[in-house]
């Protein structure tokens, strides 16, 4: 079976205003040295998709650099490989152009282009920030088999009032068939399934989907396609139950990033067999642990220098913790260079951040202190 | 269209590495692992990219097939040129027969017609046994300046060591005069590094000559050198600085590994100029957990620590169970150590199995010798492995 990828890089990006200020949802640095779209990227590459347009609105700089030409997924071929698709704006659009495009629909209309000269049969279609590690392959088995139009990935999981008003809930018939569909909900609670914003369908049903909405001007694809055509479409759920982390806002990015230390979460999601998840290559050396450190329950990076005390945290590519300092709880992204004697506490540091010597950070897992990229402290 | 080259580096990889023992049973010595995430001929590889020299033949004829695939297209060191990059090179036949490399000289003379292929100017002959960071095009403007037909890096070793090596025997102006292999009484200390830059020419003269001659053994160091300079031939030293080890044993390839670790390390491989590339597995991040102790050590991707690491290097995927100590020790990949094993001054290959309780090796503090496992090895619990043992097989005598 053929099939091809389409990427949303810039979905949710206010989700997690902090760390999107300056990249794109998807190029958002993960367990210490993925990228939230490696994710993405590693399940379709995992389950043999080998032609990926990646679509972009704005700030795709950092993504563009991570990306590269796609070697590190396999995915510099001449055959398909990883296209970057830009905004469209025509030079003529001046004056009524948005610049922002914000919907899944409105990105895929910009890419029809990309989309109409591919010739696979499928498409996959996935948002940036799917932290799990699924198997498309047997998804797209099952959209078959069951004759599906589109198939949308689902897991079964447990709602709080706050992490409903981020989320699609999807509501299924016995047999599987979606018969409704919540967007964002309040005040829904409990055990419900969520949707993973990955869809499979053809290709070129997406073209005519395309095509319908820009005739009738629909925007969202959750509510003007998904749910108010449910009758039109045969909509099946397929359901996934592996790990999934659903980041919508700063502190979830520090819980999801922190389930990380349980090596259950780890194998389920970076270590499951011949599924590995690929990042960009940096070429850095192992890490250095010197005379005086002391580790424990953290999960490292390679290119780092330890000296001083990790606890309970995830350090990045080339991060330095020097003589003294005590990291705990934190997050400390790549390149980022904390200096004697610091103390940290539920801290994030965006990349390149300097701690200068004898500073304390101290936040809480609810607001963690988040330190922006490359600030000096 | 061929484009020419100035310079063309000759990799000489061919060779078997015995001193190496069971790392070198099934391994090109190039191809051992070096350093967490590296292999010996990772140095010279980077080396060479970072001088920019862009077309190296890698000559191989002993167990290629670990070599060949982390070579590849050379994609890692950004060998994978369009015209030029990075090419294996093994004997093959013509239409006067076929031979196998017999010296170094003989290996480069066989490949006359590749490096004919970019009319350099220049060609870098390269040993793929050592670990160093070196500006190859520094020793080439060197050789320019000094209107040189041939340049040997030297590097100046204690005297009392000096018997161990090729001593190059220097006028003021780093000419040559005289090349003692292995001397009994050094005049010098200034050792022949194995790395020669020659004008093609002049090395196409001198390795037809030495092909002609029926009592050569056909080897750089041995004939085409001291031939060289009976002839009179412009011959010039090119003192390098820096670090530089010779891996060829295995407590040096020990002693090279540990020169990584430490606050000032010997050899610094976190420097953002000069970096040693390689093939980058996909490995998770390494996580220490709730008990661990890490200390004075490289850690790489994939590695689960749980007990307690001192003095050592684990490569990748390395698993150290809750109540185990690895010290003063080398763990290639993949390999595991159960809970209340203890390995000293050890250096372990990759996916061995070590089970509960066992002991591998002894401090050198204690009188301890160097002890090596082979490949694949399955130790089980409560063994004990005498220091100085190196085996790639479990004899009763050692259990």
């Amino acid at each position: 079976m053929s099939v091809t990828g389409i990427i949303f890089s810039n979905i949710h990006d206010n989700n997690l205003p902090e760390l999107t200020r300056l990249r794109t949802m998807a190029s958002v640095p993960y367990g210490c040295r993925y990228r939230f779209i490696d994710f993405a990227l590693s399940n379709m590459v995992n389950s043999g998709v080998t032609s990926i347009g990646i679509i972009t609105q704005a700030n795709y700089q950092s993504l563009s650099d991570h990306i590269g030409t796609g070697k590190d997924w396999d995915l510099a071929s001449r055959a398909g490989g990883i296209k970057l698709i830009p905004p469209n704006m025509t030079a003529f659009a001046q004056d009524n152009r948005r610049a922002h495009v914000t919907t899944r629909l409105e990105s895929l209309k910009s890419a029809t282009v990309y989309i109409a000269s591919r010739n696979e049969e499928l498409v996959v279609l996935s948002d940036c920030d799917v932290i799990c590690n699924v198997d498309l392959g047997d998804m797209i088995d099952f959209h078959q088999k069951t004759g599906a139009d589109i198939t949308v990935a689902v897991k079964k999981t447990t709602l709080t009032p706050e992490t409903a008003m981020k989320n699609v809930i999807v509501k299924s018939d016995d047999e599987g068939r979606m018969n409704d569909m919540l967007i964002y909900p309040r005040d829904v609670s409990g055990e419900c399934s969520i949707s993973l914003n990955i869809m499979v369908l053809r290709r070129d049903r997406l073209l005519e989907i395309i095509a319908d909405a820009s005739a009738h001007g629909y925007t969202s694809f959750n509510t003007d396609i998904l749910l108010n055509q449910k009758n039109l479409y045969k909509i099946m759920t397929y359901e996934y139950d592996g790990y999934f982390a659903c980041v919508s806002s700063l502190s979830e990015y520090f819980t999801c990033s922190m389930e990380l230390l349980d090596p259950a979460v780890r194998h389920a999601l970076l270590e499951v067999k011949n599924r590995p998840v690929y990042t960009k290559v940096r070429n850095s050396p192992p890490t250095r642990y010197t005379e005086g450190s002391f580790v424990k329950n953290s999960l490292l990076a390679d290119g780092c220098v330890i000296s001083g005390h990790v606890e309970n945290s995830i350090i990045f590519r080339g991060v330095t913790v020097s003589a003294g300092a005590v990291v705990k709880n934190s997050i400390v992204m790549q390149s980022s260079f904390i200096g004697k004697n610091c103390s940290l506490n539920c801290a994030i540091l965006d990349k390149n951040v300097v701690i200068k010597d004898d500073r304390i950070l101290s936040g809480h897992q609810t607001i963690p202190f988040y330190v922006p990229k490359n600030s000096i402290v | 269209m061929l484009q020419k080259k100035e310079c063309v580096a000759m990799l000489l990889a061919g060779g078997q590495g015995s001193r190496l023992y069971n790392l070198t049973e099934k391994n090109a010595k190039p191809a051992v692992p070096f350093g967490g995430k590296y292999r010996i001929i990772d140095f010279t590889l980077s080396n060479c990219v970072n001088s920019g020299i862009d077309t190296v033949g890698v000559l191989t004829q002993y167990q290629p097939y670990v070599l060949n695939e982390y070579i590849g297209s050379g994609q890692p060191w950004d060998l994978d040129r369009t015209y030029g990059g990075v090419k294996i090179l093994p004997p093959y036949q013509r239409a006067n027969g076929a031979y196998w490399y017999k010296g170094t000289a003989n290996a480069i003379y066989q490949n006359l017609g590749f490096i004919e292929r970019y009319d350099p100017d220049y060609v870098l002959i390269l040993s793929g046994d050592h670990i160093y960071k070196m500006n190859y095009y520094e020793m080439l403007k060197h050789h320019k300046e000094k209107g040189a037909d041939c340049t040997i890096a030297v590097i100046d070793v204690p005297l009392s060591e000096a018997s161990r090596f090729g001593i190059m025997n220097t006028r003021e102006d780093n000419s040559i005069y005289e090349f003692e292999e292995k001397p009994a009484h050094p005049k010098s200390t200034k050792a022949s590094m194995g790395i020669y830059i020659f004008g093609t020419d002049v090395l196409k003269k001198y390795l037809e000559e030495d092909d002609n001659d029926p009592n050569s053994s056909n080897d750089f160091g041995k004939n085409v050198i001291p031939k060289m300079l009976a002839d009179g031939v412009k011959m010039y030293a090119y003192p390098f600085k820096g670090y530089w080890k010779d891996v060829g044993t295995v407590q040096s390839l020990w002693e090279a590994n540990m020169d990584l670790i430490g606050d000032q390390p010997a050899l610094d491989l976190r420097t953002r100029e000069f970096r040693i590339y390689s093939r980058n597995s996909t490995r998770p991040p390494h996580f220490a957990g709730e008990k661990a102790k890490i200390v004075n050590s490289l850690v790489t991707e994939g590695c689960e620590v749980y007990g307690t690491v001192i003095n050592s290097v684990l490569f990748g995927g390395v698993k150290v169970a809750a109540g185990a100590t690895v010290r003063d020790s080398v763990i290639f990949e993949e390999t595991e150590v159960a809970e209340g094993s203890v390995i000293d001054y050890s250096i372990l290959d990759c996916r061995i199995n070590v089970g509960k309780n066992c002991v591998i090796g002894a401090p050198a503090a204690e009188g301890g010798k160097i002890t090596l496992l082979g490949a694949d090895m399955k130790i089980p619990d409560g063994t004990k492995i005498e220091s100085g043992t190196m085996t790639s097989k479990l004899t009763k005598e050692v259990k």
